[in-house]
């Protein structure tokens, strides 16, 4: 139906002008980028995780057969009426309260006008002058540009508010046909606009996954990018220190962390370009290509469209009450409290990580791996409970270090790898008591990863990995090891004390790894200083 | 037949001394003898006979419901399980809606007979019924049938039952040969219209086509047909009426209008219809306390306001004397009649136009063919497959308010005209909540500025002309969200029915129908009588 040749005609051109673009960026390199700034502003749809749309009864399961999950209010038939879903009410409320946000007691719904295949109606509900909540702010760690520690800041969050999903367009070019799927058209989305205040591709994805966290931690949105819950839209504006903003492009749709800071790296790059060449930033919409890790120019129309707000006749103002406000005599069903709906809120990953700091003592970098890991970080907890550990430390250790990377080498998250708390705890204590090594703890690892059914005790019986700790053995090794090497022994007595790492590494060989490495460092020592 | 009442047709069925198939057949031959008035879009006979034995069924087995076999109409923006719904518009031509609008469900589960889809203006913008992609609709008073005109069948009596009903019911008024040759005989074009856009609806009833029928009132467009025809009209509260199903005109004032050739049988619909909906968001969540009117309603006591805006140029002489006459009755009957000022009132038609403008450029963006609706043939791009799909199927006077309304919203225009709009619009809502704070209970007032305009005269001013004088007195009730009632109480010099208005306060439907049906019984409205007018002798 619709044939947009010209449009590929169109974005082949400037991919070509782009590169040309970020080759003479990259040449320039570093002292380009330093002289400007980079100013970022982001727009999160997230969709709201309820069994039914924003107004209508039909599904949201993703993936359903194409236009399965269409309701006659979907399909926008004449005379349907829209009527709110409680729920996508509520999960927008603790997404408010989450994210510090300032609820409006009484907000309004709004039609947005405009024409596209994937819009029914002609228009989307959203909540344009009076919208849910405003005024929020989030603070998220962030790796700070040059020590890359972790640093808390924070972003300012401009309004919340409430709408619908389009459908999908599908356009297929050479049958000159656009195909609809209306399965996502009138699903929740809490549409999160956060003040332009960004520096950083880097500050903008730690915010994106810090509020992802958030929304999954709530229950409110699955948060998955590559899905589709979760879209990110980038306004990208580069300005030299001190200067007003400059003129911005808007990155729409991202879908991964990953695209977020690729696209705002490029755009970055392509907008100090044309500045440096003395060009014109447009102000437009851009799309990211995630071939090419370029940015291009999306339909012109677009950024002339005026959308014609209008209030939503069909849907009264939505009020909101409090403890104190609740009127009598109104049924519960009828009536949203705020307060009952606060007191549901769960741990917040901000001040999670503050109590892992304070009742475990970690850095903040272990407490913010837990915060992101939940599940490793409720293994962690059982383990610390039911042990009686000297040291905290070993067991987070452990699960970071240890277990958290053998689970990222093989690629799947930690729920998936069937390791359970006791097994995890074993480790801990199998390592604390000095029974076995790292070393082996990797390999034992391995082994319980292919096969979850066993224990760590019982992987060790059957394999003989037992931690070498026997005196007179160690001792017998290392003159072994002596003897064997006498011009290294030779160097280390000379002051070279470098050496010393390759005689232990020789005595863990000959043990293959099972050796208790502090007695072995004691003993070695021993020997060669006598 | 025609002449009695829901209540006493019900009765009849009820006792056996008439059946719902009998008075489904007797509906359908009328509607075949008023063809030439063009009041249907849509007749189903046979779904209509099938309804009717089934109602007959059920009535045997023991149900007492006053609607079951009852016929009735609806105006053909109610959507309609399984039958077309067109809006009379080329857009919806072929359109069969999957569901029921919540009043049509109502009804039909009661065991009304739905008799057909009645026509209009297209997208019930207009307040004549004559601009639809169907013709025309034609008002039954002072009409010359063909059937008058050749061949007279005068053997063609009614029923026995029915003839034994209009005995001991109420009076007609009997169109005289003499009146029917009123009309110039050498232009047979000439006829008056119904008024709109619920026109199909109000003959639907005033020809006795069905007992009841439902049309829908944005700004007048049930009370302004009603006027016309001589009938009753009925707009009920914003909010107590669900809208899910009606296709809408301006969401925020639209509301189901019930006509009806008796207060008392509006009362019964209303009944039926009145509650909440949980599919219209907007309608009240209090239940609904059914209307009960005495038998001899009385009007004593209560205080009725003369708003003297509504003096207003183009009244006819006619029709001010009838509202001069009714005050005047109304005043000997008991109530307090008093000098009311709605100091809004003139600015009220103009706000009224801008915002349905805007609602309707809204309301209009869904048609693009796509889902449903006509779609044209050229599919070069999207935007062309849409622009030339809009222009095939909407008339002028739908691409008239689209482009006025996408004016008026655009962001320089929306404080000027929507927001200024919405303001005034709360301006004519506090007139009247100020008029009724003062004491007064019910609003008398003209329904329209005089007798049913023929066709000739209306066709030569543009729909937005005539929606400006039309609506004048109705649609000010349309923006504060009152209920109105729109009762036929005397005839012109020219031998065409008055309607006058009656105001009420919001959710007092009771005290406003109580009122009108003293009024009613007051003035004694002698109905057309069909059965003369087709055989004139």
């Amino acid at each position: 139906m619709v044939v947009r040749l010209f449009m590929r005609q169109f974005q082949h051109n400037l991919i070509r002008q782009l590169k040309r673009y970020s080759k003479r960026a990259a040449l320039k390199g570093e002292r380009l980028e330093s002289q400007w700034e980079t100013v970022i502003g982001l727009e999160i749809h997230a969709q709201i995780s309820a069994k039914s749309k924003l107004f209508s009864g039909s599904g949201t399961t993703f993936a359903s057969p194409i236009n399965s999950m269409v309701s006659f209010f979907d399909a926008s038939l004449p005379g349907t009426l829209p009527v709110l879903n409680r729920r996508c009410v509520e999960a927008g409320i603790l997404t408010a309260l989450a994210l510090q946000c300032r609820l409006n007691l009484v907000s309004m719904f709004d039609r947005k006008h405009y024409f596209y295949a994937d819009l029914p109606a002609g228009y989307q509900i959203t909540q344009q002058r009076c919208p849910l909540a405003k005024d929020g702010h989030v603070e998220y760690l962030a790796p700070d540009e040059v020590h890359r520690k972790l640093v808390l800041k924070r972003a300012r969050l401009t309004q919340l508010q409430l709408e619908q999903d389009s459908g999908k367009s599908l356009h297929d070019v050479e049958m000159s046909h656009s195909l609809i799927d209306l399965n996502r058209a009138g699903i929740g989305l809490m549409e999160i606009i956060t003040e332009p205040e960004f520096c950083s591709a880097v500050e903008a994805a730690s915010f994106v996954r810090e509020l992802q966290l958030i929304l999954q931690v709530i229950g409110v949105c699955d948060g998955k990018m590559e899905e589709g819950s979760l879209r990110v839209d980038a306004s990208v504006s580069v300005r030299r220190p001190s200067e007003p903003l400059g003129i911005r492009s808007e990155i729409k749709n991202l879908n991964s962390i990953r695209h977020l800071m690729r696209s705002i790296e490029f755009e970055t790059l392509r907008q100090i370009s044309i500045l440096e060449s003395g060009g014109q930033v447009l102000n437009e919409t851009r799309a990211y290509d995630v071939e090419t890790g370029e940015t291009v120019s999306m339909r012109d129309k677009e950024r002339l469209h005026d959308y014609r707000f209008m209030a939503e006749p069909n849907l009264p103002p939505l009020r909101l009450y409090t403890n104190d406000t609740v009127p009598n005599g109104v049924p519960s069903d009828q009536i949203i409290n705020v307060d009952e709906l606060r007191a549901m809120l769960p741990e917040l990953p901000n001040a999670k990580r503050e109590r892992l700091k304070k009742q475990y003592g970690l850095s903040v970098e272990h407490s913010n791996v837990f915060v992101n890991e939940p599940t490793l970080l409720e293994c962690f907890e059982k383990i610390v409970a039911n042990q009686n550990l000297q040291n905290v430390k070993i067991a987070s250790n452990i699960c970071i270090n240890e277990v958290l990377a053998a689970v990222n080498k093989k690629n799947i998250a930690f729920s998936a790898s069937n390791l359970s708390a006791e097994s995890v705890g074993e480790l801990v204590e199998l390592v604390q008591d000095e029974v076995i090594s790292l070393l082996t703890l990797r390999k034992i690892l391995e082994v319980l990863l292919q096969d979850s059914s066993k224990l760590p005790k019982q992987v060790i019986e059957e394999r003989g990995w037992h931690q070498v700790s026997n005196e007179t053995a160690l001792e017998n090794i290392c003159c072994q090891v002596i003897a064997a090497n006498p011009k290294v022994v030779d160097d280390y007595r000379d002051g070279k004390t470098k050496v010393f790492n390759y005689l232990i590494g020789e005595v863990q060989k000959k043990l293959s790894g099972q050796s208790n490495v502090k007695a072995v460092v004691r003993i070695m020592k021993q020997k060669l200083d006598t | 037949m025609f002449a009695a009442n829901i209540k006493q047709v019900a009765a009849l069925m009820q006792n056996g001394q008439l059946s719902a198939k009998d008075l489904c057949e007797l509906c359908i031959k009328r509607m075949k003898r008023i063809k030439e008035l063009n009041v249907f879009i849509t007749e189903m006979p046979e779904l209509a006979l099938r309804s009717a034995c089934a109602a007959d069924r059920r009535i045997k087995n023991g149900s007492g419901d006053i609607l079951e076999g009852i016929p009735v109409a609806f105006k053909d923006n109610f959507s309609t399980a399984g039958i077309r719904t067109s809006c009379a518009s080329r857009m919806l031509k072929g359109y069969v809606p999957p569901y029921n609008a919540t009043v049509v469900e109502k009804l039909i589960s009661r065991g009304s007979v739905l008799m057909g889809k009645t026509n209009m203006d297209e997208f019930a913008m207009g307040c004549g019924s004559v601009d639809g992609a169907f013709g025309p609709v034609r008002n039954p008073w002072k009409y010359r049938f063909e059937a008058t005109r050749r061949d007279r069948p005068g053997a063609a009596q009614s029923s026995p039952s029915a003839a034994r009903i209009a005995d001991r019911g109420r009076q007609f008024h009997s169109a005289s040969p003499s009146q029917c040759l009123d009309v110039e005989a050498d232009d047979s074009a000439e006829w008056f219209i119904a008024g709109g856009s619920s026109g199909g609806s109000a003959v639907s009833v005033a020809s006795g086509a069905v007992l009841a029928a439902l049309g829908s009132d944005t700004g007048g467009s049930t009370r302004n047909p009603a006027s016309y025809c001589g009938v009753v009209g009925l707009k009920p509260t914003y909010g107590l009426l669900s809208r899910h199903g009606l296709i809408p005109l301006v969401n925020s004032m639209d509301v189901p209008g019930i006509l009806t050739r008796s207060v008392d049988d509006a009362v019964v619909i209303l009944n039926a219809l009145a509650g909440h909906d949980p599919k219209d968001s907007t309608t009240v969540v209090e239940p609904f306390k059914p209307c009960a009117l005495p038998d001899v309603a009385s009007i004593k006591g209560l205080k009725i306001g003369i708003p003297q805006e509504y003096h207003a140029p183009g009244l006819s002489s006619d029709m001010k004397d009838s509202w001069q006459h009714v005050a005047d009755i109304v005043e000997n009957a008991g109530a307090t009649v008093k000098r009311v000022s709605l100091p809004h009132t003139a600015l009220s038609i103009v706000c009224y136009h801008v915002l349905c403008a805007c609602e309707v450029a809204s309301n209009m963006a869904r048609y693009d063919g796509l889902e449903y609706g006509h779609r044209a043939k050229d599919e070069s791009s999207t935007e062309s497959l849409y622009a030339a799909s809009r222009h095939e199927a909407f008339n002028n006077v739908v691409r008239g308010r689209i482009l006025a309304g996408n004016y008026f919203l655009l962001k320089q225009n929306y404080d000027r005209y929507y927001v200024q709009a919405q303001r005034v619009r709360r301006l004519i809502s506090q007139d009247f909540w100020n008029t009724f704070r003062s004491g007064i209970d019910i609003l008398l007032t003209p329904t329209v500025l005089g007798d049913a305009p023929s066709y000739r005269w209306f066709s030569k001013a543009d729909n937005r002309t005539r929606t400006q004088e039309q609506d004048v007195f109705t649609q000010p009730a349309n923006m504060a969200g009152i209920p109105a009632i729109s009762l036929p109480v005397a005839l012109s010099s020219n031998g065409l029915p008055l309607g006058l208005q009656l105001l009420g306060q919001p959710f007092k439907e009771q005290q406003l129908l109580t009122a009108a049906k003293a009024i009613e019984q007051l003035v004694n409205f002698r109905a057309l009588d069909f059965d003369k007018l087709l055989y004139c002798d």
